[in-house]
């Protein structure tokens, strides 16, 4: 099978989308002509044309609204989001109206709508500019959030992401735009609420998110030479978030962690673990622990990001720790 | 208004100061010693050094993404700066911000801003301080066309202008957003008729002209001090580098480029320096040579510099 990139395979899912349904639409920050700055939307503007690949002001509210209103009154557009950071100048358009109107409405409206955005650190853009933000969105009912750690996912993701009828927050990493994997030429989708095992084994399960997935990966090839056999679940969507493989994982290991790089407190970490306290107590042999980032903001020096996000060392040291 | 001699040369050293920084900044960019993103100022050193000559130590200002530049004009040092792009224990924000984020209270510096729009209603808010301290100081707020199109723009406008707060809202409008002109994202063509909708008087000046931004500065922050409310500055002027260190610039043409390297500020008021006989050739090449001196300086002083203790990772999250 081929392998292409995790940016192209975000690409070749909205042009597959756009030809598909022509009431899909891009638009955001310097998306057109210049592809966004990530390269996410390359050549679509060639090809689409500026009606339906559109540049925006700097405006995020502006941004967001507009697509809810398109969105509400039966387009399908897809929202870019320069960096995760700038939904807090959104924030009200998201949470108080892209994740309420349907329910207020008495179930009579659909919002048929996507904002992409990346996030995650690692390249020293410092506090404003690295930042992991799930947990915001999956504490709001009304908001899909779906986190893809491969192209494969991304790709199949996203194309469920743009024909789903609700608000769907699609994080990407930016740390995983330049990374490679498999990506049949067919047309395919993933369904929302499927995790996926990125590795089968039968000691420990890691759930891990995004970036985390290919540090876990590492962390289970050095933890196998110990003789440490790892299962990592990703989950893919964290709302609908896939209680069952998560739960038959843990019925089979007995022993987890969860790994992600937004700080833990509050984490998606805290939610994974309560619900498998809640639902297969009976089954762990020993506490859920977290690998998360540190509670402070991303600092911009090297040395100190390195240590504030959570790396491959961390969890192999949180693995060892766990089986004690 | 009639600058003096002096004046006029030591805003040419400060120009001087901010384009020679730069060009060491993108130099230790491209050898991998300054990381992230970097935005450089380079062809709008005139709306920082004007403004910021007509301010007074202790009066405010808020910076954008594009900050070097103001940090420099108001008075910083060289030598933190460069070692806050360096990531080092010494810089300005002790290698926590960056070159995005570089604040220095001690010369009214709040902050560069990583959030475009997110400094103007920081702004406000120092002058709605300054009134409430009666200390009688003022507050500047830079900013690009294309932040003036957030919500926070319009928002600050407002309330600054219906509590006659002492603000200088200063646009530097470069043309572009990124890779988007301003007459694309906004449908009108120039920043300054917006003060018209908040009742606040507004000018548009020649952004490359130090002498003219200065000037224009001076008489509104005089009006400021007087308690007339805010004004709104909008000096035109080009970057001439892209919009980070790394962009290709498809969105502009070469011609476009090199016309507006004609207008360069510091090449200008060279001229204006050499015809007016305020200072020779000779007098200017030491000028310079002090300041390339200034610059290696800075520039070993952060190499130098040790990097922050992983120790100090958790520190300063409250005060
Ligand atoms: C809220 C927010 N949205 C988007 C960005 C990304 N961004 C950084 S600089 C920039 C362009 C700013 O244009 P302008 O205000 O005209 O300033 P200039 O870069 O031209 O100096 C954009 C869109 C950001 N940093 N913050």
């Amino acid at each position: 099978m081929r392998s292409i990139l995790y940016v192209e395979a975000v690409r070749e899912a909205i042009r597959e989308e756009m030809l598909r349904d022509e009431k899909v639409f891009v638009m955001g920050e310097d998306v057109a002509l210049h592809g966004g700055i990530f390269g996410a939307t390359k050549g679509l503007f060639q090809e689409f044309g500026g009606e339906r690949v559109r540049n925006t002001p700097i405006s995020e509210s502006a941004i967001i609204g507009s697509a809810i209103g398109a969105a509400v009154t039966g387009m399908r557009p897809i929202a870019e989001l320069m960096y995760v950071d700038f939904v807090c100048v959104a924030m009200d358009q998201i949470v108080n109206q892209a994740a309420k109107l349907r329910y207020m409405f008495g179930g009579k409206a659909k919002l048929p709508m996507v904002i992409r955005t990346q996030q995650g650190g690692g390249r020293g853009n410092a506090a404003q500019h690295s930042q992991s933000l799930e947990a915001w969105f999956m504490h709001t009912p009304g908001l899909k959030v779906v986190m893809p750690s491969t192209p494969y996912d991304a790709k199949g993701l996203l194309k469920t992401a743009i024909r789903d009828d609700n608000p769907v927050l699609f994080l990407e990493h930016k740390l995983l735009y330049w990374m490679k994997g498999e990506v049949p030429e067919e047309e395919y989708t993933i369904p929302f609420g499927k995790a996926d095992i990125k590795r089968q084994g039968t000691d420990v399960t890691i759930v891990a998110l995004a970036m985390m997935v290919p540090k876990a990966l590492e962390a289970a090839e050095i933890l196998a030479k110990k003789g440490i056999s790892v299962e990592i679940v990703d989950p893919r969507t964290l709302v609908p978030l896939d209680k069952e493989t998560i739960l038959e994982s843990v019925k089979k290991t007995g022993r987890v962690v969860v790994a992600h790089e937004a700080n833990k407190v509050c984490g998606v970490g805290a939610e994974i673990s309560a619900m498998i306290m809640e639902e297969a107590f009976d089954y762990l042999d020993a506490p859920v622990m977290r690998v998360a980032g540190m509670n402070v903001p991303v600092p911009y020096n090297k040395k100190l990001e390195d240590i504030c996000l959570p790396q491959v060392q961390d969890i192999v040291t949180c693995v060892e720790k766990l089986l004690g | 208004m009639e600058i003096n001699k002096d004046l006029i040369l030591q805003m040419y050293d400060r120009m001087m100061e901010i384009r020679k920084f730069e060009e060491r900044a993108m130099d230790l960019f491209t050898r991998d010693k300054i990381r992230g993103s970097m935005h450089l100022y380079i062809g709008e050193e005139a709306v920082a050094t004007g403004v910021c000559f007509a301010l007074n130590k202790d009066d405010y200002i808020v910076s954008t993404h594009r900050g070097h530049g103001h940090c420099l004009a108001k008075g910083a040092r060289i030598d933190l700066t460069m070692a806050e792009l360096l990531g080092k224990a010494t810089g300005y924000c002790k290698g926590k911000g960056g070159s995005m984020h570089i604040a220095d209270l001690e010369t009214g510096n709040l902050g560069a801003n990583g959030i475009v729009g997110g400094g103007l209603p920081i702004a406000v808010g120092a002058a709605l301080s300054a009134r409430l301290q009666k200390n009688n100081k003022v507050a500047v707020a830079f900013f690009g066309d294309g932040a003036s199109n957030q919500g926070t723009f319009h928002e600050s406008m407002n309330l600054a202008s219906a509590w006659k707060l002492p603000v200088l809202f200063v646009c530097e409008n470069n043309l572009y957003g990124i890779t988007v002109p301003f007459s694309e994202a906004s449908a009108i063509k120039d920043v300054a008729v917006r003060a018209r909708a908040y009742n606040m008087p507004s000018v548009i000046i020649d952004g490359n002209d130090v002498l003219e931004v200065y000037k224009t500065a001076k008489e509104a922050v005089e009006k400021l001090r007087k308690g007339e409310g805010p004004m709104l500055i909008e000096a035109k002027t080009y970057r001439h580098m892209g919009h980070y260190t790394g962009d290709p610039q498809i969105y502009r043409t070469k011609e476009e480029v090199e016309e507006w390297k004609k207008k360069d500020p510091i090449k200008r008021l060279r001229c204006y320096i050499l015809e007016n006989n305020i200072a020779t050739e000779e007098e200017l090449a030491v000028r310079e040579k002090r300041v390339d001196d200034v610059i290696d300086q800075a520039e070993q002083f952060a190499l130098n510099s040790p990097e922050p203790d992983a120790a100090d990772l958790l520190n300063d999250v409250f005060a």
